[in-house]
């Protein structure tokens, strides 16, 4: 098993590199001079412009831009926002527990509904119920997120006002972020109704979100249920006398949710992909809003930063993957 | 050598046709097991018709897409009260007819999907077989390379892509195509690692076949199952990723036509004109679900282990 791990990491090494390389090349390669573009409408003397140049490290040359990146990427530091004027590290850091909380809602949300439902249409295979599910799932797959979300905001906060249209918790609550989560801080205020606040920013963004995972889960559950369920071992179970509902939840399902695990892992990138769009919608102030207005802003040292970090988690989530599909799974690991 | 050209001279009539009906034959059979699934068939019949649509787009849509009504702004559709027949799904807050512009934003979908798919499925193939064929450190270099593309999530490596190459349709699909590279190539590599070592390659090299005929004649015909399916599949993922890309304000640029971009434009007036916000997302995703629902369909008749089932 030691080995196995150690293989896995081992190859992830170049991909590091290669992710870094790739990370400090886009930046470099965007078009536009980032100080004019800062400065905006109102211009810059040539001697803060070479001041400011210089202070960036953008006069130097390539290879030597990269071995200072390289270099301060190994002591943990990814440059400072040309934005805001705070590390990118912190920054990152301060934004992406509301990333991963909404992500972790989102996965539950789909995990909570796509594997029952898969399971449902599983037994009951070619009946309507099979069907619809199966439908669903489909139109759920194909679902344009942004618009999705869009919808959900006409409907529920427009018509029915039951939901506010963005950020993360009402104006009127204020209390230290003690876990950057929102959920946990606003119960530990003790304010009374900030946890029902930030519940209810939660719930659409959550569903838009986690939409296409369900979709995902619950056609991978469907699917892996019903090669277990010609297995001969479940074959033998129903012909012991046990009743259906054991066999399907103690025989067939254990087998069946490996494959289900595996999926559900590597929804770490379309939730990361996602969370872009969602967050846009929604004014979520995450990593994926952050991102995307960075690009925007030709904020260089954040762009970087922050896409070697969120390839690094995605990477790392992966990683995770491929090891408990060893563990569970002895052939994979004894492989090759 | 010579004793075989001859032998094979003469029958040469008879070969062909037997392997003509047999072609038949075969798009008889994938036609039966296509056709076995309802929804392959909807989606099939859906997506013929946004064709006939993007191609007749001109005769069809009763406005030109950049025509503006002064006197209809915002005009919500004919069944809504205040709607009229002039404009059936309304119009836009600077009185374009949304249909028109509907029928006209299904050109660039369709031609986004063609060109993602084309582009991405022959780089996809060439890269797949060399890497798959010549293995050594060709192989792990390519792999190496695949993998940093799947680092990242796709749309964020799409949006960062386009930001180099600036804002604009064709630099969307460029950026999409190679965010879909990845699958691509994995796929054929691995199915030309599963084929390389059958009896039949080792016969067709004991032949003397050249390894160029030997790739693409032998070998990537019997992995093709596969990459079809993975083509179905790419194609609604590309419609979806330049919709989203337009919709960000990275892909095609206002006043062009584009379904996401015309969400992009709809996004202020979404609590004062439900119409020119769900119109084109219905547009999006009914395409998206013929062409996913086509895939699975292809799946099916295509997979011959699912046949048997």
């Amino acid at each position: 098993m030691l080995r196995f791990i150690l293989v896995k990491i081992g190859l992830l090494i170049p991909t590091f590199i290669g992710v870094a390389v790739a990370a400090f090349g886009f930046v470099r390669l965007l078009p536009g001079d980032p100080v004019l573009l800062l400065a905006g409408e109102h211009g810059i003397s040539p001697e803060r412009h070479a001041e400011l140049m210089h202070q960036y490290g953008f006069d130097q040359p390539i290879w030597l831009q990269f071995l200072e990146f390289l270099w301060h990427l190994l002591h943990g530091d990814l440059g400072v926002s040309i934005a805001t004027k705070r590390p990118v590290i912190g920054e990152f850091m301060t934004l992406f527990p509301a990333t991963l909380e909404l992500s972790i809602c989102a996965i539950i949300f789909a995990i909570a509904l796509g594997i029952p439902a898969g399971i449902l249409a599983a037994t009951k295979r070619g009946s309507w119920v099979d069907q619809g599910v199966m439908g669903t799932a489909l139109v759920g797959y194909s679902m344009p997120i942004f618009w999705w979300g869009l919808l959900l905001i006409i409907l529920f906060s427009g018509i029915l006002h039951w939901t506010p249209v963005s950020g993360r918790i009402s104006l009127m609550y204020f209390f230290p972020h003690v876990t950057g989560f929102m959920l946990i801080d606003s119960l530990l205020s003790g304010q009374k109704g900030a946890f029902s606040s930030a519940v209810s920013h939660l719930i659409l963004p959550t569903i838009v979100l986690g939409t296409i995972p369900l979709a995902v889960i619950a056609r991978q559950t469907r699917s892996a249920m019903l090669e277990v369920l010609g297995e001969d071992y479940v074959r033998t179970a129903r012909a012991k006398g046990l009743s259906p509902a054991r066999v399907v939840a103690v025989h067939a399902l254990r087998n069946a949710l490996i494959p289900v695990v595996t999926t559900i892992g590597l929804q770490v990138g379309v939730l990361m992909a996602g969370a872009i769009l969602t967050e846009t919608i929604f004014s979520w102030p995450g990593v994926g809003k952050w991102m995307v207005d960075s690009i925007f802003r030709r904020d260089y040292p954040a762009v970087q930063g922050g896409l070697l970090l969120i390839a690094v988690i995605v990477m790392f989530v992966n990683l995770i993957v491929d090891l408990l599909y060893g563990l569970v799974n002895p052939r994979v690991r004894h492989g090759r | 050598m010579a004793d075989d050209t001859m032998s094979h001279a003469a029958p040469e009539n008879a070969v062909t046709d037997t392997r003509r009906t047999g072609r038949l034959a075969l798009i008889a059979e994938f036609w039966a097991y296509f056709s076995e699934n309802r929804g392959a068939v909807y989606g099939l019949s859906f997506f013929v018709f946004i064709c006939l649509v993007a191609i007749f787009a001109g005769f069809i849509a009763p406005h030109a897409p950049d025509d503006q009504f002064r006197d209809a702004l915002l005009k919500p559709p004919v069944f809504q009260a205040g709607g009229e027949w002039r404009f059936l799904l309304g119009t836009d807050a600077i009185g374009r007819d949304v249909l028109s512009r509907i029928i006209f934003g299904s050109r660039y979908s369709l031609f986004v999907g063609c060109v993602v798919v084309s582009v991405a499925l022959v780089v996809g193939i060439l890269v797949g077989l060399i890497a798959g064929f010549l293995g050594g450190w060709v192989d792990t270099l390519v792999m190496r390379v695949m993998d940093i593309i799947l680092a990242f999530p796709s749309l964020l490596l799409a949006l960062a892509l386009v930001a180099i190459l600036g804002p604009s349709l064709t630099n969307a699909m460029i950026a999409i195509a190679v965010v879909q590279q990845p699958h691509y190539v994995r796929l054929t590599r691995a199915a030309v690692l599963g084929e390389k070592h059958r009896d039949y390659v080792t016969a067709a090299r004991v032949a003397g076949v050249r390894p160029l005929r030997l790739m693409f004649v032998t070998i990537l015909p019997n992995c093709l199952a596969p990459l079809i399916v993975q083509a179905a599949l790419s194609f609604s993922n590309a419609i979806l990723d330049a919709a989203a890309l337009g919709f960000l304000g990275m892909g095609a640029q206002p006043p062009t036509p584009e379904w996401g971009t015309m969400l992009a434009e709809a996004r202020e007036f979404i609590l004062r004109a439900w119409w020119v916000v769900t119109m084109p997302g219905l547009a999006i995703l009914f395409t998206v679900l013929a062409i996913n629902l086509m895939g699975d369909g292809l799946r099916d008749a295509l997979d011959p282990k699912l046949k048997r089932s």
